[in-house]
């Protein structure tokens, strides 16, 4: 509920998680491409950076374990909104264990854990989109019906609408939230088509900003106290034409983030941290 | 009671204006229609029982239509000593042509329909197509097989009505008029005092209604065998002094035990059929946004509302909500947050969600200290602004199967129909995206505006026939009430004059956003109590010797007091308290005391503001629940009541208590009245020796609506000076004593003409109340007179006193605009040791 009074984006922590060795051979991808692994280290320190210095935020890194080759990618591990995070059941067996260091970060950052105890659910963060006032769930390879529902349960102020993912990986593999009320998508129809979904389950309009590459629809938008709006979007030379479109944005701190080695194993820019606003109450 | 008198005066205007009204939409509705007489006859057997109709009808209707109304009527009520299949037939017989009709509106219907669907309001003009459906009884999609059976019954019933009961009829008809009337005018009901000719000498059949309130309480309501769903609601409206009403509905549990809305507009009888008569009142409309709402009032009764809903885990919350919202929670109900007195076992009282742990208790407390300085009014603001937020507010679920007999929930809400599985939502249609509503049998249907991703009609499958009524009539009015902004279009008269038996008879939204925007009266003052806190005090030994809302004053004693220095002065003077049970806050003025639970302390307290009640009528309702921070004008004096749940542990008093406490009782009220600007005669004493058999008479003088300043009592038998000696005596012995108390400007006792009279009798646990309603001609003024005979009967574990009180209040309460004239109380003491239980 607090997360109601806080305007949308707010956040002051973020958690991360540095790439293991065999990420670049290990991490599950949906095509086969190479991983320059040296390469992918760099943007992952740019990224982190980015988030610590340029934005100030407290950034809590959990060290790489070598046996989960994806553990970069923390969004999946857990839904953070207000007090709550959710630690999620990611559908991939080999990242079920990426779970247990995140659930311990967020203990100690006092949040109020719940947890996926049902075996039949599967749930990745990466298709939870939380616009600020309802949440969507994309219906993924990744996450189930039963993964859903119990998002819905442990985030009861909201609604929680499912959304079919036809095509990508997750549901945030084609968008994300640009802005309040503003949801980046892709200029797939598949995309197309999940915005309409959104869009009718919806008790509220969203303004919507499409872009040309369906993975640059994945950007991180932040509401931060000194800074105002801030976006972390693809960089122009790996998507020139949806690099226009964010850069047209009005009174935004811009802030292009290079994404070109993650990319490869289905990593997007919301992929590789987890938010969390703990100046709730004080 | 009351209410009979309130009505009929608010009545008597009425009935040449529902004329004018109701043909006026008929006409309109002709105008398209093939056939005038469908549109003409299925209204009046809807909006009004026959006999009133008759009469208003004619001018408008042509004689065609007048013969069918009589028909139905005639028949019906022959059929009554038929055989049940010849009557069967006849019924049968009577609901074809109906049929034909219904026929030929449809297609009306189907002929507008392409010419409004790009306008935002053909939804609603399908919406009302609706109920037509319902009656029809063919093969076509839309249509409900169902219909025809359940229109009969209805045409029964008006039978039944006007063979019985002309004269009533009438009356009815003109308290149904009373709230259309109502609709556009002023809401509160002004009660001029007129001739009720038809009235007169006829026997009522009343009964008891009870109807729980938000705040847990029972509101006893006496109403008329055969009175509409809209009188007991007004007359609940009224006990609450509420004005927004339309969010409001009440509601009663039907045979299968679920939910139903009473629906204003007909017999209460013919609604819950064989379930008792007991209601709740309840919140039907959630508003979207309560910041709208104009009045305090309104919002607390949402929030008691949605404390209900939360409670009882109908409105979900994450526990960060359930704190926040707890918080605010307190701070209406306790004020700012206190670390004396708020310890955490006060919160137990509270249910702040259906599982409450301590943790979040200690939420509750953390957040409640960040809310200091905020007023009630301002705490509920704050509960409602985030509650609205909820997901989950204002959604009315109803259990379903989609086509493929998946469970899913159907939920209605403002902005229209969603469809959940488990806790996700699968779809949702807007109300501008539904063209049409249904239902057949146990099916409900939802034609969709054409061009969307989903089929034009969906249906679901609800449990049966009845469930899938109560769903459509749910949403009918839920997309009335929050779509439909201009009424008064032709539309609208269509729908309300349709056939069906269901339509929505209230204001919508906009309308009553507009009406409220209207209100012009200071904000009134209103308890805050929590329900919770009065069913647990309720435990305690004191409801035995309750009756009705009794119950609620009896157990929320306050505990802290703001005084005027005059008092405070008297009550640190002459009663000297013991350390610890009266606590005087720092001299400043006014001064605060705050009363440590002790039952003396408290009953001081309460009399004190008995009399501060009892001398200045002008307080309206309950003063000793006054919410903290608002000052109240007593007189020039302010008075602060903050009240806790730490209610009296027993009730029990020792014989010396009552002595002593009757004994300081008139001290205090003595020095009141010294404090008052017009002392009053101490009459108060003698009264407070009095006891059990009581009776009040009311009276209000004719038409002028006079806010009566002061009730003005003055002792006629001065020399009854009685003793509570009776008290002291174990031996068996009856003692009947009379005291009666005067008005003095009390000189109009020259009898008038007499017009009507009544007699209405309730009982309740312990008290049985008999109400006689005079109605003189004076002169070419009417007076009402009312007497009220209240028979207390119970053991001497009774509060006389408060009892007297109670009974004075609750008269003041009922008639506002009435003073009380004179005061008789008798008694007759059975003194008797086994009395005690």
């Amino acid at each position: 509920m607090t997360a109601l009074t806080a305007p949308f984006g707010r956040f002051t922590h973020s958690v991360v998680r540095a790439i293991p060795a065999s990420f670049g051979e290990g991490a599950l991808r949906t095509c086969s491409a190479q991983v320059d692994l040296a390469a992918a280290l760099r943007e992952h320190e740019h990224y982190v950076a980015v988030l610590k210095h340029r934005l100030g935020l407290q950034v809590v890194e959990l060290p790489a374990d070598e046996s989960l080759p994806d553990c970069v990618f923390v969004e999946d591990a857990a839904v953070v909104c207000g007090d709550t995070a959710l630690v999620t059941r990611p559908g991939a067996p080999s990242r079920r264990k990426e779970t247990e260091a995140m659930k311990q970060a967020l203990q100690e950052l006092n949040l109020n854990i719940v947890e996926m105890d049902d075996d039949s659910a599967t749930l990745d963060g990466g298709d939870v989109l939380f616009t600020g006032r309802e949440f969507f769930v994309g219906l993924s390879t990744r996450t189930n019906q039963r993964g859903a529902e119990i998002l819905a349960d442990a985030f009861k102020d909201y609604t929680v609408s499912p959304v079919p993912v036809l095509d990508g990986l997750h549901l945030k593999s084609f968008c994300s939230m640009a802005g309040p009320d503003l949801i980046a998508i892709g200029s797939s129809e598949p995309a197309q088509k999940a915005f309409k979904v959104m869009q009718q389950m919806s008790d509220h309009r969203y303004d919507k900003l499409t872009v040309s590459d369906d993975m640059a629809a994945n950007c991180v938008y932040m509401n931060l106290p000194d800074k105002g709006h801030v976006l972390l979007y693809c960089t122009s030379e790996e998507y020139p034409e949806s690099a226009k479109v964010f850069e047209k944005l009005k009174d935004y701190t811009l802030i292009p983030v290079s994404n070109s080695e993650k990319v490869k194993v289905d990593g997007a820019l919301t992929c590789c941290s987890v938010f969390i606003n703990k100046k709730l109450e004080n | 009671m009351t209410t009979e008198v309130g009505s009929e005066t608010e009545v008597k205007k009425e009935p040449e204006k529902a004329e004018e009204q109701s043909p006026a939409p008929e006409q309109d509705a002709q105008a398209p229609a093939a056939e005038p007489k469908a549109e003409a006859e299925l209204p009046c057997g809807e909006t009004a029982p026959p006999g009133g109709d008759g009469d208003a009808q004619p001018k408008a209707a042509s004689p065609e239509k007048e013969r069918k109304q009589k028909e139905p009527s005639a028949g019906k009520g022959i059929s009554r000593f038929l055989p049940p299949w010849l009557k069967r037939q006849k019924s049968q017989s009577q609901a074809e042509p109906r049929e034909a009709e219904k026929e030929n509106q449809e297609k009306v219907d189907e002929q507008q329909q392409p010419g409004q669907e790009s306008a935002p309001k053909s939804p609603v003009s399908e919406a009302k197509e609706a109920p037509g459906e319902e009656l029809k009884s063919d093969d076509k999609d839309d249509k409900h097989s169902i219909g025809s059976a359940d229109t009969q019954p209805a045409k029964e019933e008006k039978g039944d009505e006007s063979l019985e009961r002309s004269a009533d009829v009438k009356e009815k008809e003109e308290s149904k008029c009373e709230e259309k009337k109502e609709e556009g005018e002023t809401p509160k009901p002004d009660s001029g005092t007129e001739k009720p000719l038809l009235k007169a000498a006829k026997k009522m059949k009343t009964v008891m209604c009870h109807v729980t309130l938000l705040d847990g309480s029972q509101f006893p309501c006496e109403v008329e065998k055969r009175a509409k769903g809209h009188f007991l609601f007004f007359k609940v409206c009224e006990h609450l002094n509420l004005l927004e009403k339309d969010y409001f509905g009440l509601s009663y549990k039907d045979a299968a035990d679920q939910k139903c809305w009473l629906d204003p507009a007909k017999e209460i009888k013919r609604q819950i059929r064989n379930s008792p008569w007991q209601f709740a009142f309840n919140v039907k409309f959630y508003p979207p946004d309560p910041s709208q709402l104009t009045e305090d009032i309104t919002r607390y009764l949402l929030c008691l509302q949605l404390r209900q809903d939360i409670a009882s885990g109908r409105l979900p919350c994450s526990f960060v909500t359930h704190s926040l919202l707890g918080s605010y929670t307190l701070q209406a109900e306790l004020g700012d947050y206190d670390p004396s007195e708020h310890r955490l076992e006060y919160l137990s009282d509270f249910q702040f969600a259906p599982t409450q742990t301590k943790e979040m208790e200690e939420k509750v407390v953390e957040l409640h200290k960040n809310h200091r300085g905020m007023t009630p009014a301002q705490a509920d603001a704050q509960f409602l602004e985030n509650a609205k937020k909820l997901s989950m507010y204002g959604v009315d679920l109803h259990h379903a199967k989609d086509s493929e007999g998946v469970d899913i929930m159907l939920g209605v809400c403002a902005n229209g129909l969603l469809v959940y599985k488990d806790r996700l939502r699968i779809n949702r249609f807007a109300w501008p995206k539904i063209l049409k509503i249904s239902y057949k049998r146990s099916n409900f249907y939802i034609k969709i505006r054409p061009g969307e991703q989903f089929e034009s009609s969906v249906g679901f499958k609800l449990p049966n026939h009845r469930s899938a009524k109560r769903l459509w009539k749910v949403c009918v009015e839920h997309h009335t009430f929050f779509r439909l902004v201009t009424p008064e279009q032709p539309p609208k008269a269509r729908f309300l004059t349709l056939g069906s038996k269901f339509r929505y008879s209230g204001r919508t939204q906009a309308q009553t956003r507009q009406a409220s925007s209207l209100i012009d009266r200071p904000a009134p003052y209103f308890e805050r109590t929590s329900s919770k806190r009065v069913s647990r005090s309720l435990d305690g030994g004191g409801s035995r010797t309750q009756h009705g809302s009794a119950n609620h004053y009896a157990t929320c004693w306050p505990t802290s007091l703001l005084l005027s220095p005059r008092l405070a002065q008297w009550i640190r003077l002459h009663h000297p308290l013991p350390r610890g049970e009266l606590v005087w806050s720092d001299s400043q003025t006014p001064l605060r005391a705050t009363l440590v639970l002790n039952r003396t302390a408290c009953l001081r307290a309460f009399w004190c503001l008995v009399c501060v009640r009892l001398a200045s009528p002008c307080l309206q309702t309950s003063l000793w629940f006054l919410i903290p921070q608002s000052k109240l004008r007593v007189q020039g004096e302010n008075i602060y009541v903050r009240h806790s749940n730490l209610m009296l542990e027993d009730l029990d008093k020792t014989q010396e208590d009552v002595l002593k406490h009757q004994a300081s009782i008139s001290e205090l009220k003595r020095s009141f009245m010294e404090s008052t600007p017009e002392p009053r005669p101490d009459q108060w004493d003698k009264r407070l020796t009095a006891s059990p058999a009581t009776s009040l008479r009311l009276q209000a003088q004719g038409p002028p609506v006079v806010k009566t300043e002061m009730v003005t009592i003055s002792d006629t038998f001065a020399a009854q000076k009685t003793e509570i000696s009776t008290k002291e005596v174990p031996i068996v012995h009856t003692e009947t004593k009379t005291i009666t108390y005067e008005a003095a400007q009390v000189g109009d006792s020259e009898p008038g003409v007499l017009m009507t009279a009544q007699t209405i009798t309730s009982e309740s646990l312990c008290t049985t109340t008999t109400t006689h309603i005079t109605k003189t001609l004076k002169g070419g003024l009417s007076e009402t007179r009312i007497e009220k005979r209240i028979v207390i009967t119970g053991d001497s574990d009774i509060d006389h006193d408060q009892a007297l009180a109670q009974a004075i209040k609750e008269a003041k309460e009922q008639h506002p605009d009435m003073s009380v004239t004179r005061v008789v109380v008798h008694k007759e003491t059975e003194l008797a040791e086994e009395g005690e239980d």
